[in-house]
């Protein structure tokens, strides 16, 4: 770790005004950054901590919920509105990491992890263009059964392991966000970016800019939702596949149907052709195959992780035909 | 479509941190040269309440609690397995909530009262979650033990405070304490010596749990 200074910020004003230049991060639980710190591929030269931002959570007056972005995981998955109103997302922070973690993590520092591999820790013995752009990327052609299948790139092939941000791509949950040039609001979907030829950034948020909180649009109490992911065991493990969906049925139809999957690309992935494919047509398994074929049509798999365009198929498949039992 | 001034600046700036790697590997153990800025303060002074006794410390900005723990203040029952938040040896309790030391900073813990193994219970006073593992031999070689016996006793209180966890049925009911909610609640502990079995069996005793 290389040194640095260390400040504190209590409102979102303090932290943008300590942000010094492409050298300071903003520091949440440190989950994620203590320890990429530690191995010197993150190389801040000073962090503003911005656990001490708003922890709240709070209902608004069109029945959506605002999230502040120093909530801990594990303070969101216990909220009864959470448990009550959006299961996907309950489900899906629970099934991250492990209770210590979830206990440290914030919820901007989850969005805001680094999409990785194993190679991208590897700083001693590995290439890799994510952390040093022009490298090389030693996944391809190595052991690459974690990576992605959809949207990835020659130059970077990682996926991004946040389960919570699956979910939230499911509901439509808009970040907010706040720098030196003003606030903005970005749909969560359009915050990640895919590898490209810069797999070096993650997202399309610059340096100076904080994530202030997350706001979820109102969500139908007739629609059902819920979080599956598919580990190497059965907990405390990264997803090789997850699903996240919701799923509204009218006397057999598919009113509504929002899909959000992990582990399968460099961001989490919202399943747009699966879903285009279920609205209006019947609740049946054919339409769900259907489904969930028209969406990995486009996987371009290696031949480690050939095996979750399968898996992938058969978990939306799964999920939603629990769904529709269920309503 | 996606390119913004970040991607601009982060060209130059890959070009500058490269140029750092080589500076610092050149300097090999010595005092590293702060690169930009130049009245950076890399040390920071904390105070925080350890097992019930406040310590003010002065500590380079990069200690970690655990190595603040361990190193500063000579709690060695805190272990360090992995350092990277794997293995769940340096589990403490930080106002009630359990977490990994090796991930958090010692600074981020000003004002908090941290409890570690020592300050559950020691010889002759021991914390029933300490006396059961004894009971059941919830341990072989002890290592991971200190971290296991701090999640233990976090796993019932969260479990009593009504925190759902990935294998909760119903996620509107009170969480019931029961060994699948128990085993799903310890999976961020690893023991290489494979207690497991007596560990559940070591916590459903204290939880007052049907066997
Ligand atoms: C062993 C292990 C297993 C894990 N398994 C899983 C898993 O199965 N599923 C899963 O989803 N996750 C998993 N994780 C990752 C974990 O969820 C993340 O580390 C955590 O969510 C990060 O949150 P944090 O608050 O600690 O972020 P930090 O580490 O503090 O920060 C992460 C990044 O976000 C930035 N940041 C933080 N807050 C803000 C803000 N408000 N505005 C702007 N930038 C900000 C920081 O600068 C940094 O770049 C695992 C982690 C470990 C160590
Ligand atoms: S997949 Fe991406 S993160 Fe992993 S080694 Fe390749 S470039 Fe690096
Ligand atoms: S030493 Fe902290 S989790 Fe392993
Ligand atoms: S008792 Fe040896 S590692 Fe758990």
């Amino acid at each position: 770790m290389i040194p640095f200074s260390y400040s504190r910020a209590t409102d979102a004003n303090g932290a943008i005004e300590q942000v010094a230049g492409n050298h300071t991060k903003y520091l949440g639980g440190g989950t994620n950054l203590v320890d990429l710190m530690r191995e010197n591929i993150e190389r801040p030269t000073a962090l503003v901590d911005v656990t001490g931002l708003s922890n709240e959570i709070t209902e608004t007056p069109d029945g959506g919920l605002i999230i502040g972005a120093a909530v801990r995981n594990t303070a969101l998955a216990s909220h009864p509105i959470v448990r009550a109103r959006y299961p996907v997302l309950c489900r899906a922070i629970l099934a991250g990491a492990s209770a210590q973690i979830r206990n440290m993590a914030t919820v901007g520092g989850n969005i805001l992890q680094r999409t990785r591999c194993s190679y991208f820790y590897d700083a001693a013995g590995s290439n890799c263009n994510k952390r040093t752009l022009g490298e090389g990327c030693d996944a391809i052609g190595g052991f690459a059964r974690y990576h992605a299948i959809l949207g990835a790139s020659p130059s970077c092939i990682a996926t991004h392991p946040s389960d919570m941000c699956v979910a939230l791509a499911a509901l439509d949950a808009v970040v907010l966000v706040d720098g030196i040039h003003g606030e903005r609001r970005l749909a969560l979907n359009d915050l990640h970016r895919l590898p490209g030829d810069r797999p070096d950034v993650d997202t399309v948020l610059e340096p100076d800019e904080l994530i202030t909180a997350v706001e979820l649009p109102q969500f139908s109490l007739a629609s059902r939702s819920t979080y599956r992911k598919v580990r190497d065991r059965s907990s405390y493990a990264f997803a090789l596949v997850s699903v996240a969906a919701i799923l509204n049925v009218k006397d057999g139809l598919i009113a509504d149907a929002r899909i959000g999957l992990g582990g399968v690309a460099h961001k989490p992935w919202r399943a747009r052709k699966a879903e285009a494919i279920l609205r209006g047509g019947p609740a049946t398994i054919a339409q769900f195959e259907a489904a969930a074929g028209a969406e990995l049509a486009d996987a371009q798999p290696l031949q480690d992780n050939v095996f979750k365009v399968e898996l992938a198929r058969r978990t939306i498949v799964a999920v939603l035909e629990d769904l529709r039992d269920t309503q | 479509m996606q390119t913004s001034t970040h991607l601009e600046i982060s060209r130059r700036d890959l070009l500058i941190s490269s140029a750092a790697t080589v500076a610092v590997t050149g300097v090999a153990g010595g005092a590293i040269a702060q690169s930009a800025g130049n009245d950076m303060v890399q040390t920071s002074k904390v105070s925080f309440i350890v097992n019930g006794d406040i310590h003010n410390m002065k500590l380079d900005n990069r200690t970690t609690l655990l190595d603040a723990l361990r190193e500063h203040l000579h709690l060695t029952g805190t272990k360090k397995g992995c350092d990277h938040g794997q293995c769940g040896a340096c589990t403490v309790i930080v106002d009630g909530r359990r977490l990994n030391a090796c991930l958090t900073l010692a600074i981020m813990q000003e004002g908090r009262r941290v409890t570690t193994i020592e300050g559950l219970g020691k010889p002759g006073d021991l914390h029933p979650m300490q006396a059961a593992f004894i009971k059941h031999d919830g341990f072989q070689c002890g290592y991971c033990t200190p971290g296991q016996i701090c999640s233990s006793v976090a796993v019932l209180e969260e479990i009593g405070a009504n925190i759902p966890s990935h294998v909760t049925a119903d996620l509107t009911s009170p969480v019931a304490l029961t060994a699948a909610e128990v085993r799903e609640r310890m999976s961020g502990n690893i023991c290489r010596c494979g207690a497991y079995s007596n560990i559940i069996d070591a916590i459903s005793d204290v939880g007052g749990m049907k066997a």
